[in-house]
């Protein structure tokens, strides 16, 4: 647990995502300091998860460097990237569990696949990762049978399993209700406090990026770059951009206020 | 830190009456043993303690492992009522060791023993169940297709259309495939016995019998079953692990309707002309072979299988393509509806399928054959 907050945890330098010709998201630069929760912003279809997706190897960004710990993660070889891969726990959205196995095999998988423990030291590792979630029943329930806020504890429990010192989390908070969303937020954030990594989440629910985000990037779909930097509160009360404002604030773009009942933006 | 003798990570102290811990070197995953656990055990059982301190100035980086050692202590000292004192841990740790429970369940379920017989009885019944809901399906659509000819069925025609080329223009070049070989091979080792008995003429009538009869019929089955049931079966187990039928139900569109019965029509209605065109090309098959290896002339050849060959066997055969088609598809579907969610129950129900449709097909035509016998076609 040694502070790293001199360089940059992930530094992304210039980065363009997309799928063909068309991009994506184009010259993105933004630095994850170690330790922090670090959101990634913007409404849907901006290419958020887009650029999730290449920083945890895939899908390969058409320019521009990721680098973690100063180590260019694109330039490395797919088997070296497969290594540094480990590094990494990722929660997809929805969970993404495996659906052919029971909660706790889904959690002992990427321990069976690379670590050289025995079945029980597995056990005690897959139990405690569970308890860790708030997972106390239904280990070995089948995901279909789970419902949607225990599916995303066990892939939060699953991202955990080998340890990770970078946690990726895609709109952790979707589908759960408030009680839930609020509870998974605070265990981001024990669990940050308690491993010390380093959370990057894509999301757009205002709450949990307000509350538990430090730090964040803001995209846009209209000029496809990031357009705001910052903790999204202070993005909130200091962002001068009408878009960021606007999403911040829950209000139509270019409307003063929310509009009354009846009124529309003045095309008529 | 790491070359510490025997590798456990911890020594013990006893200090004012407290069982002191003294954590030391690096607690990765890679490194965790369970069988640690138990040494907790033997120690608080060595003696009587008040509490049970830590010192871990000593220690490295630590992980999920040193929670799980510490949440097996934690546990044992309970029992034991011994204090479990946890000032002296790294401040995280002692963050996340308070969101484990204390009384963790254990994991391993004990499994249910199931005697030969339990079990015996547990699949006629299964089996049982099955024959009749498969039987209920065959009832309800053909209730539905005379609803449908009415009008009446919740069935669009782009579906049917679509399922008609699927189950019948696209399946030609297998078809065609297999059944010119089927043809090709039977008439190359009848061949080799006829003309023993310089019988060779006869090859006309053992190929023409042979493909319209029987080897048709089956081969196109059996193809279409591994083709087209499984892939019923795949489908629509797909769309039971998505809730696409729940969301086919919940807006009051029957899945019978919608989904079996354009499947059942089309392969019913697919499969006798399938069945036509493979005796076509089997014969084709048997006289290429006839005309290169046994040099009969074509002429010869097409006499002998206009007499050989009735129209009620060629009746028989497409009678017979149609049960099977029903059968394959009526399967296929069925297999699919009673999926499991998961993906491994989507390639269980295409397994299956292809399986149930084969062996099927196979004993209806036992059942034909004695029924033809008996009536003397």
């Amino acid at each position: 647990m040694t502070d790293q907050r001199a360089s940059p945890k992930i530094r992304v330098r210039n980065l363009s995502v997309g799928y063909g010709e068309e991009p994506v998201q184009k010259a993105v630069s933004f630095d994850v300091k170690a330790g922090s929760i670090f959101a990634i912003m913007g409404a849907s279809g901006t290419g958020k998860s887009t650029i999730l997706r290449a920083m945890i190897g895939l899908l390969r960004p058409t320019a521009g460097d990721i680098c973690f710990d100063d180590v260019n993660y694109w330039s490395l070889s797919a088997a070296k990237r497969e290594e540094g891969g480990r590094r990494f726990g990722m929660l997809f959205q929805g969970g993404a569990l495996w659906s052919s196995m029971s909660a706790a095999a889904n959690v002992a998988l990427p321990l069976q696949m690379f670590t050289k423990l025995n079945a029980a030291s597995i056990d005690a590792l897959v139990q405690v990762k569970l308890s860790l979630v708030g997972l106390d029943s239904g280990r070995d329930s089948m995901p279909s049978t789970l419902s949607g806020g225990m599916r995303q504890r066990v892939g939060l429990a699953r991202a955990l399993s080998l340890d990770p010192e970078i946690l990726f989390l895609d709109e952790p908070s979707a589908g759960l209700d408030p009680i839930s969303a609020k509870r998974f937020d605070d265990l981001i954030c024990e669990l940050r406090d308690g491993f010390g990594v380093t959370v990057v989440m894509v999301s757009h629910e205002l709450q949990s990026l307000f509350g538990i985000c430090d730090d964040g990037v803001f995209l846009d779909a209209k000029t496809k770059t990031a357009i705001g930097h910052g903790a999204p509160q202070a993005l909130r009360d200091h962002c001068t951009d009408p878009t960021v404002h606007a999403f911040m604030t829950r209000t139509i773009p270019g409307a003063k206020t929310a509009p009354a009942p009846g009124a529309t933006d003045g095309a008529r | 830190m790491a070359d510490s003798p025997g590798g456990s990570g911890w020594a013990t102290e006893i200090r004012d009456g407290d069982l002191v811990l003294i954590l030391s070197r690096d607690w990765t995953e890679a490194s965790f043993n369970a069988a640690e656990l138990e040494a907790t055990q033997a120690l608080l059982a060595q003696g009587t303690w008040k509490s049970i301190r830590f010192d871990s100035t000593g220690i490295g980086s630590w992980g999920s492992s040193l929670l799980a050692f510490l949440s097996s202590l934690r546990g044992v000292a309970r029992l034991r009522h011994v204090r479990f004192d946890d000032s002296g841990l790294p401040a995280p740790a002692r963050q996340l060791i308070q969101l484990i429970p204390e009384d963790v369940p254990p994991m391993n379920t004990p499994q249910r023993h199931v005697g030969v017989i339990a079990r015996l009885g547990e699949s006629v019944l299964d089996a049982w169940t099955e024959v009749l809901s498969t039987t209920a399906l065959l009832g309800q659509v053909l209730l539905r297709t005379y609803a449908g000819l009415h009008g009446r069925a919740r069935m669009r025609m782009t579906d049917l259309l679509q399922c008609l080329t699927e189950a019948g223009v696209a399946a030609l070049p297998v078809v065609a495939l297999v059944n010119v070989l089927v043809g090709g091979i039977m008439a190359f080792v009848g061949a080799i016995e006829l003309r023993r008995f310089g019988a060779d003429v006869y090859i006309a009538n053992l190929v023409g019998v042979a493909e319209v009869r029987e080897m048709a019929p089956i081969m196109t089955a059996i193809v279409m079953s591994g083709r087209t049931g499984s892939a019923y079966a795949a489908e629509i187990a797909t769309m039971q692990g998505t809730e696409e039928l729940d969301a086919l139900r919940a807006i009051g569109i029957a899945v019978e309707d919608y989904l079996v019965l354009p499947r059942v029509i089309a392969l019913s209605f697919m499969m006798p002309l399938l069945n036509l065109y493979a005796a076509a090309i089997g014969i084709l098959g048997g006289f290429c072979i006839a005309i290169v290896m046994l040099h009969i002339s074509a002429q010869t050849f097409l006499e002998q299988i206009g007499d050989a060959v009735s129209i009620t066997e060629v009746m028989l055969g497409i009678v017979k393509s149609i049960v099977f088609g029903a059968w394959i598809a009526i399967a296929g579907c069925r297999i699919g509806l009673r999926a499991g969610r998961s993906s491994s129950d989507v390639g269980h129900a295409a397994t299956t399928a292809s399986v149930a449709g084969i062996v099927g097909v196979i004993v209806l035509d036992a059942i034909f054959a004695l029924c033809a016998n008996s009536l003397n076609i």
